[in-house]
Order: structure tokens, then C-alpha cells, then sequence
């Protein structure tokens, strides 16, 4: 798929990333010369930079959409194979849109013990949704995730906003509510300038 | 008080900006290092003891001294930051708030074995410390402390940040390789090990960050001085993070061979007000439970052993007495699953057995032929798959059951659970408590 068809294209800023991303992977040569052109062949890491890339692209574009996964195999000079499998073994990546909001909170071992379980359903209630939805105004998803290393300030939720910055919210100790209703408060100021992944992939 | 190494500059204001960093003595050990041999190098981190913090405990002199001193090939430093073991949060410390001490020590590493590219494969949701390390590295790199010609010494060292994104298994150190190279995070078989062939195929080095974050502190006080502060074979202080039911969770700095009672008592301030200490697990979830009759084990890797777990990565859980043990055992069970990588079976199927074998005792519709199960299935699946995360289930699954028999028992006798729940149950969520 040429770039064109792909109808997608990072930004200036993006594009500046991008190519700082490309140039932490090195190219090695591969001591064999390509009959075609008669140059020396060099071996691509390109492939390394796929993680980020994919982060990135998620950043701005909202979602890891098909479309999108072919535009970063397309400018890694990848297989869309390649680019598929690894965006599907990463849980960071959203293959369908999210809210504004991803709200993740960990119940794991010592989240659980302190109240993780807790917060999660005081969320659920706040939201109007059960874990592993999005509310209907696109605003929140909801979703339980794994320990987050942030164990010593029990229980926490992590946020990630559409445009790809992520923020942890600790020692929400449910025994006072007005902590997590401010930390919400601050969430939802941030929340006014930003359009939601399904918006951002459409645009 | 003790003298601080490792967590010297978590209160210094802004000790992440290289001026502050400098201010208190900061990357002064480079020119130390620069002017030592290598070998010499290599000498005093073996006989400092540092044994590797990610959790397995591997002597890090050691594993130095395996990396190919002459090949031809570009050979790799490759820092884990990928700090996922569910209990863990020391790596975070270090990264957020002493980035320089972890570029410090990456460079000195470098530097004796001939490295000459980096990377910090940090877990993507750390998009803080990642923030801070880019930040830091960014600075040492107009300040000459990486780069072309290091302190004007011939010796060149780039290091970079690479974020993943979300994959437990990408801690192991084979995982985090494939990760690196842009694949799906599934590990590898070894031999051959990292040290042979790494990233890109070439000669590797994988070290916990806070592991590289110690060496400057080695070279600047020697490996005699380093050793001297901990116990036989495990030398040094290191990183605690201490949290569960504990009255000042958190990380903290204390020598190798502190009792875990010191450990909570000292520095976590004792169990909340109206909890009592029922169990505790010494290093991560993936170490055997131990009960409050092991308290005084000391903290290091063969005294761990003897009390019959594992010191791990040194972050201890506290759990009180309103826990249930069969629903912690799940909770743990249901994380070993999720995160498997699936490619061995006994690792992909035995940890979603046990995990479904477990939660219905838990659910009150245990049979009682179904604890001699989950000890078969724990048999089945150790020592049997390509990686350790096979293992990091059977272990504890297997502690939980031996050490609270009679809870398990309970549980199927009277076919529900006798604990509080946690939570409502009115929830979707995946991990179920009780029915
Ligand atoms: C399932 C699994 C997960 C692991 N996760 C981590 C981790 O998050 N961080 C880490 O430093 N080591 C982790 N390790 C240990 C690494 O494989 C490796 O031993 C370590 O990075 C070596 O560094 P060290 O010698 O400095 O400890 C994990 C091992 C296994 C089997
Ligand atoms: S033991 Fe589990 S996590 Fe490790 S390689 Fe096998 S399936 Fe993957
Ligand atoms: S258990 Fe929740 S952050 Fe570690």
C-alpha cells in the first residue's frame, strides 16, 4: 500500500519522533552485494524501532487500526504480517478506539490487599459502566489491569489520554473518597482539550 | 545513620537534573574507571559479591566475565527496566528520581567490556521515568558523558531508551530481546545465552537497572568496601520496596542480610493498626508464601533459600489475617496465566488450569481430590517450559497450598469461602472472588 492510499500521515512533530526513533536501530551490512543493483546489501533493524513506532502512531492517530498498522509497515519497509503480530502480543496497543480517557486500575496482589477492588467498582459506579467498557459519551473506558510497580502507594490507577500521555493516580485509598473525586476533577479539566481515539483516527 | 548509596539522591531536590547531580559527586567515577584496567575493573565488581537485582541472583563479576572480551562484533548493553513482577516498584525509584546513577554506571559497564551502544528497555506504561531517563541522557550527552569520546578517552558509548509496550514476559531477559528487535516478547531457549548471541545476534549484556546502578558505587569504593557491607555471597545494600498491609509502604535502602522483621519493623512501620501478619512474600510474587515464624530469615539469596523462598527482587508483601489465601493464590494464578506467552503447553494450558481450578475451590465447588490436582498440575508444568514463568507459578501455587492446607481444605468442606470478599461482585471483572 503506497502512502497515498493509506490516506495517513504523521505530523510534523510526529515525523520528528519518528525519524529519532528510526535512528536509535542500527544497519549493519551484510557483506553480500545485491545483483540487482550492484550495491552492498545492509542488513535493516528497522524492525526494532516498531514498538515506539507503534506507540506513536497510537498518539496520533488514536487507535492501532488495521490502516494504521499497514502506514508503520509501509514506512519500516516491513511485512504487515510482522507489524500484526507483535501490535497484537503488546496489551498497550488499542486495536479498537478507547475514550478520551483509559482509566486502568490494578487489583494485582497489593493493589487487591489495600483496596484495588474497591476503587474499581467505585469507578464503575462514577462512570456509569462496568470494567471493560467505554462510556457512551466516549469518555472513559474502564479496564482492570496487572501490577503497575507502583505497589508501595496501593492501590493506584494509571491514565492514558488519547493523545498518548499516561499518568498515575496513587494511594487512592478508598477510605477517602475526596482524594479520588479530585484526582477525577483534574482528570476531567485535562479531558476538555482532547478529541476522542475514534475522532482522532477519523479526522 | 547508615551510609546511602543507592537511594542517596531520592530526597536531594531535582537530583535528576545533571547539575544536581554533579553538585553531589555525580559521574566523578568515570574518570576513575577510565583510569583503571579493565580486568581490574572486572576483579573488584567479582569480589564486591553484587548479585544481579532482576531477581534471579546471579553473580554480576561473573556474568561480566562471560562476554566475549575480542569478537569482532558490535557487542550490546541492554539495561531491564522492564519492572513488572507483580510487588516490584524499586527499578521506578532509581529511573524517576537518579537517572544519571543508572547512565553512570551503563557507561562504566561499556567502558570494561567494549560496549558500544545501550539500550533501557523500559516497560511503556513507566512513560515518567521514561521521560526523566531521555531527559537525563539528553544532558550527559551535551555534558560529554556519553557519546564520541568520553571524557576525551578514545571512547565512544551512545545509549538509548527503548519504551515497550506491555508485556510481562518481556522482563525475561530472552523475552526482552525479541521485544527489542521489534517481535512479539516470546523467549528463547539457552543456551546460547544473551552473552553469545543477544541483540541483533550479537554479544549481549542484560543487567537490571538496579544492578548498573550500583556499579559506580563499586568502582568508587572498591569491590572489598561493597562486599563488606553485606552478607557472605551477597554483597552490598540494596533497594527494599516494602507494601501491603504495612503502616509506611515503600522503598528503602538497607545492607544485604537484614531480617525481613527489620525490614517491617525499622523501616515499614509495623502492620496497620488492626492487622495481623499472616503471611508474607520475600522477593515478588513468583517466591514461595512464607509465615511469620520465618520473619527473621535474613535477606539474601542462599538465606532466603534455606527459610524455604526466595529473596527475588527484595520487594516484600505484608498480607493480614482478613486475607483469604486460596483467593491471593488465585489472584496470583489468574496474573501467570494472563501473561504467559503461550508458546509451551505445559506453561499456556497448566497455568490456565490451575488458574481454573483454584478459583472454583475458591468459589466453594472444590472437590477434595482437586488439591492433589493443582499440586500435579504445578509438577507438570516446572522445569518443563523454555522460560522460568512456568516455574514462577508452580512455585508459589504449590507454597500456598503446603503452608495453608487447612484454608484450601475449609474452603472445599464447607464449599464457600469464610473471608470477606473483595469486592461486591456485582462487577465484571475478570478475576472473580467468591461466588
Ligand atoms: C518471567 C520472568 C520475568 C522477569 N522479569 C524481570 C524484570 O521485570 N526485571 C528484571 O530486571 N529482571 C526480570 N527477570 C530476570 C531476567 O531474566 C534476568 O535474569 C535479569 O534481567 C538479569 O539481570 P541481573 O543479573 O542484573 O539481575 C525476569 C525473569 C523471568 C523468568
Ligand atoms: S514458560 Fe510460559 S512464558 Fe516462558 S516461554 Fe514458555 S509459555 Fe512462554
Ligand atoms: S500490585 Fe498494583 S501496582 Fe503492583
Amino acid at each position: 500500500m503506497s502512502q497515498e492510499e493509506s490516506g495517513l500521515k504523521f505530523s510534523e512533530e510526529a515525523e520528528r519522533q519518528f525519524q529519532d526513533i528510526i535512528s536509535r536501530y542500527p544497519i549493519f551490512p551484510a557483506n553480500k552485494i545485491d545483483p540487482k543493483t550492484g550495491e552492498e546489501e545492509k542488513k535493516d533493524q528497522r524492525l526494532a524501532a516498531l514498538l515506539p513506532a507503534l506507540l506513536l502512531a497510537q498518539g496520533e492517530f488514536g487507535y492501532v487500526s488495521i490502516e494504521v498498522m499497514d502506514y508503520i509497515a509501509q514506512r519500516l519497509n516491513l511485512e504487515p504480517a510482522k507489524v500484526y503480530s507483535t501490535a497484537t502480543f503488546y496489551t498497550m496497543y488499542n486495536k479498537q478506539p478507547v475514550g478520551k480517557c483509559h482509566v486502568q486500575v490494578c487489583t494485582t496482589l497489593s493493589c487487591a490487599l489495600r483496596g484495588g477492588y474497591e476503587l474499581m467498582e467505585y469507578l464503575e459506579d462514577k462512570f456509569g459502566i462496568r470494567v471493560g467498557e467505554t462510556s457512551a459519551d466516549g469518555k472513559w473506558t474502564l479496564s482492570e489491569v496487572e501490577c503497575l510497580a507502583s505497589c508501595g502507594t496501593a492501590p493506584m490507577f494509571q491514565a492514558t489520554f488519547s493523545d498518548g500521555e499516561i499518568e498515575y493516580y496513587e494511594d487512592l485509598d478508598m477510605s477517602q473518597p475526596q482524594k479520588v473525586e479530585a484526582v477525577l476533577a483534574q482528570i476531567n479539566r485535562r479531558l476538555e482539550g482532547l478529541r476522542t481515539p475514534k475522532e482522532m483516527h477519523d479526522a | 545513620m547508615e551510609e546511602k548509596f543507592l537511594s542517596r539522591n531520592f530526597e536531594i531536590e531535582k537530583a535528576y537534573n545533571l547539575d544536581i547531580f554533579e553538585e553531589h559527586g555525580g559521574y566523578s567515577t568515570l574518570s576513575k574507571a577510565f583510569s583503571m584496567d579493565t580486568d581490574t575493573i572486572i576483579s573488584e565488581m567479582k569480589k564486591s559479591n553484587l548479585r544481579g537485582r532482576g531477581g534471579a541472583g546471579f553473580p554480576t563479576g561473573v556474568k561480566w566475565s562471560f562476554m566475549p572480551r575480542d569478537s569482532d562484533k558490535e557487542k550490546y548493553l541492554v539495561i531491564n527496566a522492564d519492572e513488572g513482577e507483580p510487588g516490584t516498584f524499586k527499578d521506578r525509584y532509581i529511573m524517576e528520581l537518579d537517572p544519571h546513577r543508572l547512565i553512570e554506571g551503563c557507561v562504566i559497564t561499556a567502558y570494561t567490556l567494549g560496549l558500544r551502544t545501550g539500550y533501557i528497555f523500559v516497560r511503556g506504561e513507566l512513560q515518567h521515568a521514561i521521560r526523566r531517563l531521555e531527559r537525563a541522557i539528553k544532558q550527559a550527552y551535551e555534558k560529554g558523558h556519553l557519546g564520541k569520546n568520553i571524557h576525551g578517552k578514545g571512547f565512544d558509548f551512545d545509549l538509548y531508551v527503548h519504551s515497550s509496550a506491555g508485556a510481562y514476559i518481556c522482563g525475561e531477559e530472552t523475552g526482552l530481546i525479541e521485544g527489542l528487535e521489534g517481535k512479539p516478547g516470546q523467549p528463547r531457549m539457552k543456551p546460547p545465552f544473551p552473552a553469545i548471541v543477544g541483540v541483533f545476534g550479537h554479544p549481549t549484556l542484560v543487567n537490571n537497572v538496579e544492578t548498573i546502578a550500583s556499579v559506580p558505587f563499586i568502582i568508587e569504593r572498591g569491590g572489598d568496601f561493597w562486599a563488606s557491607l553485606g552478607i557472605e555471597k551477597n554483597g552490598g545494600p540494596k533497594l527494599f520496596g516494602l507494601s501491603g498491609m504495612i503502616k509506611k509502604p515503600g522503598v528503602y535502602e538497607a545492607p544485604c542480610g537484614i531480617t525481613v522483621r527489620e525490614l517491617l519493623e525499622r523501616f515499614g512501620g509495623g502492620m496497620l493498626d488492626g492487622s495481623d501478619l499472616k503471611a508474607f512474600i520475600p522477593g515478588g510474587s513468583s517466591c514461595a508464601i512464607l509465615k511469620p515464624d520465618a520473619l527473621d530469615a535474613q535477606m539474601g539469596i542462599e538465606t532466603m533459600r534455606e527459610a524455604g523462598s526466595s529473596m527475588g527482587t527484595g520487594c516484600v508483601t505484608f498480607i493480614d489475617h482478613t486475607t483469604c489465601m486460596v483467593r491471593l493464590a488465585t489472584r496470583l494464578a489468574h496474573f501467570y496465566h494472563h501473561e504467559s506467552c503461550g508458546q509451551c503447553t505445559p506453561c499456556r494450558e497448566g497455568t490456565g488450569w490451575a488458574y481454573k481450578v483454584i478459583n472454583s475451590i475458591e468459589a466453594g465447588r472444590g472437590r477434595p481430590e482437586e488439591l492433589e490436582l493443582l499440586l500435579d498440575i504445578c509438577d507438570s508444568i516446572q522445569g518443563n517450559t523454555i522460560c522460568a514463568h512456568g516455574d514462577s507459578l508452580a512455585i508459589p501455587v504449590r507454597s500456598y497450598i503446603k503452608t495453608f492446607t487447612e484454608e484450601f481444605e475449609d474452603h472445599i468442606k464447607h464449599q464457600r469461602c469464610p473471608f470477606k470478599p473483595w469486592r461486591t461482585g456485582k462487577s465484571k471483572s475478570k478475576v472473580s472472588s467468591a461466588a
